[in-house]
């Protein structure tokens, strides 16, 4: 840096100018300009990310790691590439540490199939929280039921943090494995996961991490988090539906055994039983999605080119602006921790309204959010609501896409004489 | 679609004063069934004699359009019997409510219809003619 500045400027997002790369934000809705708001469900799709896709099927597509000839050689070399980028992004200690996947769901599902039915026994305790999502609840659910083990779970309390006050009486006894996400997708809580992480550890558990919102919208170091899994999903951070991945530590991934099997997990087969590929194809069965993986790893170059510091704190300026617009509206309730402790995921309910209506009204607008129960039941009914509008934000948002937000539900009032 | 031909007048009259809102005492049928998508719950009563129904209320939670279309579902099968409301169909409910919905409000639409056939066929979960 010229001239010795002390501090650095803070990165900001060029936001016009990344707004150029997502065709699909030029769409009109009824009309209006598409203000997209429902990033914590999925996320659109850069220019980059969607030409990766294509170039790949038009000049490289061929199995990887079976043939000999260039064309497969060049798959193979980028989808390798693919897993050292994921591997770079989230600080991993080697790309053998990252197995593709589908996405969250299925990372958690092969934890809770191989580790969890190679390690949880009869008796055995797995902790989970209230605020989960159904896809870091129910793999456990159906884990301690086939193993008879007691699922516990750390309670979230009405401002939608965890209440961590009895947690020492939670991991006590033989705990085998927290599961817990670093943000809620439902109300954005950031969880304090480094001292979960900490007093797991120190009550003798592994942790899995659900990275599915933290990943994209925070950037995740799992080396300094000390996570023994972590799992997230590509279509919530650019790039396309059906990619994911699952970090695991390397001792735990090699002592796993596989979850699917079939072609390319093997070393050797034969007809009396069979030897297991190394670490991480023992779990990468039959072909992968190999053109996707490849566009991950483009996403993700995306995402670092703008910086993740630059992501969280534009997150972070629409979050507020969203809280503050939102809850100056007579009737609208905010569920979640104030800005600092949530990400750019806000949720709420409007007096007298279904959030199936209220989002009815918004997408009259153009405005796309979503309104269900976000696969939290458990955390919808500790609040004593059905459902919720839920409204998140990520890289190519708008200011003015919160202040139409905000006026959206004040015609939904008029629209309800509400 | 126009936002107010989605709300039209009696669609927000029926979701805002619901008509037969409300439970039975001792029905001769009572089902419950729910939207697992959105948690919408319905529940519906009815009084059952000689294969008629006399009355019926319903209650639940729900958004406008599947409080209306409950609403006014209650008040088309009131005196109609068990084997007329076998009858009744997505398109009727969709002709009560006189929209267009696209697949997410369908189910909306026509969760009352769903609970009243669960009730009706006595099964557990009644598939909807989509997915039969």
């Amino acid at each position: 840096m010229r001239g010795g500045a002390a501090v650095a400027p803070e990165r900001r997002l060029d936001v016009a100018a990344i707004r150029k790369d997502f065709p699909i934000l030029a769409r009109e809705i009824y009309g209006k300009r598409l203000a997209y708001l429902d990033n914590t469900a999925t996320t659109q799709k850069p220019i980059q990310v969607l030409r990766a896709i294509e170039e790949f099927y038009r000049t490289s597509n061929a199995n990887v790691h079976r043939g000999v000839y260039l064309m497969a050689e060049e798959s193979t070399e980028k989808y390798e590439a693919a897993r050292g980028i994921v591997a770079r992004f989230l600080n991993a200690r080697s790309p053998k540490e990252i197995v593709f996947t589908r996405g969250t769901t299925e990372s958690i599902n092969l934890v809770s199939n191989s580790w969890g039915r190679k390690n949880v026994g009869p008796g055995d305790v797995i902790v989970a929280t209230e605020m989960e999502h159904h896809s870091n609840m129910v793999p456990w659910q159906l884990l301690a039921e086939e193993k008879g083990a007691t699922l516990r779970y750390i309670p979230v309390d009405g401002s939608g943090r965890l209440d961590l006050s009895n947690l020492d009486a939670i991991l006590d006894g033989p705990v085998k494995l927290l599961a817990v996400a670093h943000m809620a997708n439902a109300i954005g809580t950031i969880n304090p996961v480094d001292e979960l992480i900490r007093r797991a550890h120190a009550a003798g558990a592994v942790v899995l991490v659900d990275g599915a919102q933290s990943v994209p919208h925070l950037g995740t170091d799992v080396r300094a988090l000390d996570c023994d899994f972590l799992a997230f999903s590509g279509h919530k951070m650019l790039a396309p539906t059906g990619i994911g991945a699952l970090y695991a530590k390397r001792d735990l991934l090699e002592a796993m055994p596989p979850f699917f099997g079939g072609g390319e997990m093997i070393r050797e087969v034969k007809l009396s039983g069979s030897t297991w590929n190394e670490i991480p194809f023992k779990f990468e069965a039959g072909t992968m999605n190999i053109g996707d993986a490849i566009a991950l790893g483009v996403a993700i170059e995306y995402l670092e080119g703008l910086g993740m510091d630059a992501v969280r704190r534009h997150d972070a300026e629409l979050t507020v602006q969203a809280l503050e617009g939102l809850g100056a509206i007579p009737g609208v309730t905010i569920y979640g921790p104030p800005a600092p402790e949530r990400g750019g995921i806000v949720s709420f309910t409007v007096e007298g309204i279904h959030a199936h209506d209220v989002a009815a009204v918004l997408d009259r607008e153009g405005i796309a959010v979503r309104a269900g129960h976000h696969c939290t039941m458990p955390l919808h009914a500790k609040f004593g609501i059905a459902a919720s509008t839920r409204a998140s934000f990520y890289v190519y948002n708008l200011p003015e896409e919160i202040d139409r937000l905000v006026a959206g539900v004040r015609k939904a009032k008029q629209v309800f004489n509400s | 679609m126009s936002l107010d031909d989605l709300y039209r007048q009696d669609i927000l009259d029926h979701s805002q004063n619901p008509r037969n809102f409300g439970t039975l005492e001792h029905p001769e049928i009572s089902a419950e069934d729910s939207n697992p998508l959105c948690g919408d719950k319905i529940r519906m009563d009815l009084r059952v004699k000689d294969g008629t129904i006399e009355d019926v209320k319903f209650t639940g939670v729900g958004c406008s359009i599947s409080r209306a279309a409950a609403s006014m579902l209650t008040e088309e099968i009131k005196g109609k019997t068990l084997e007329e409301v076998k009858r009744i169909g997505r398109d009727d409910v969709l002709e009560l409510l006189g929209i267009e919905l696209g697949p997410v409000r369908l189910k909306c639409a026509l969760l009352a219809l769903k609970t009243l056939k669960v009730g009706i066929y006595g099964l557990q979960s009644w598939k909807d003619e989509e997915e039969e």
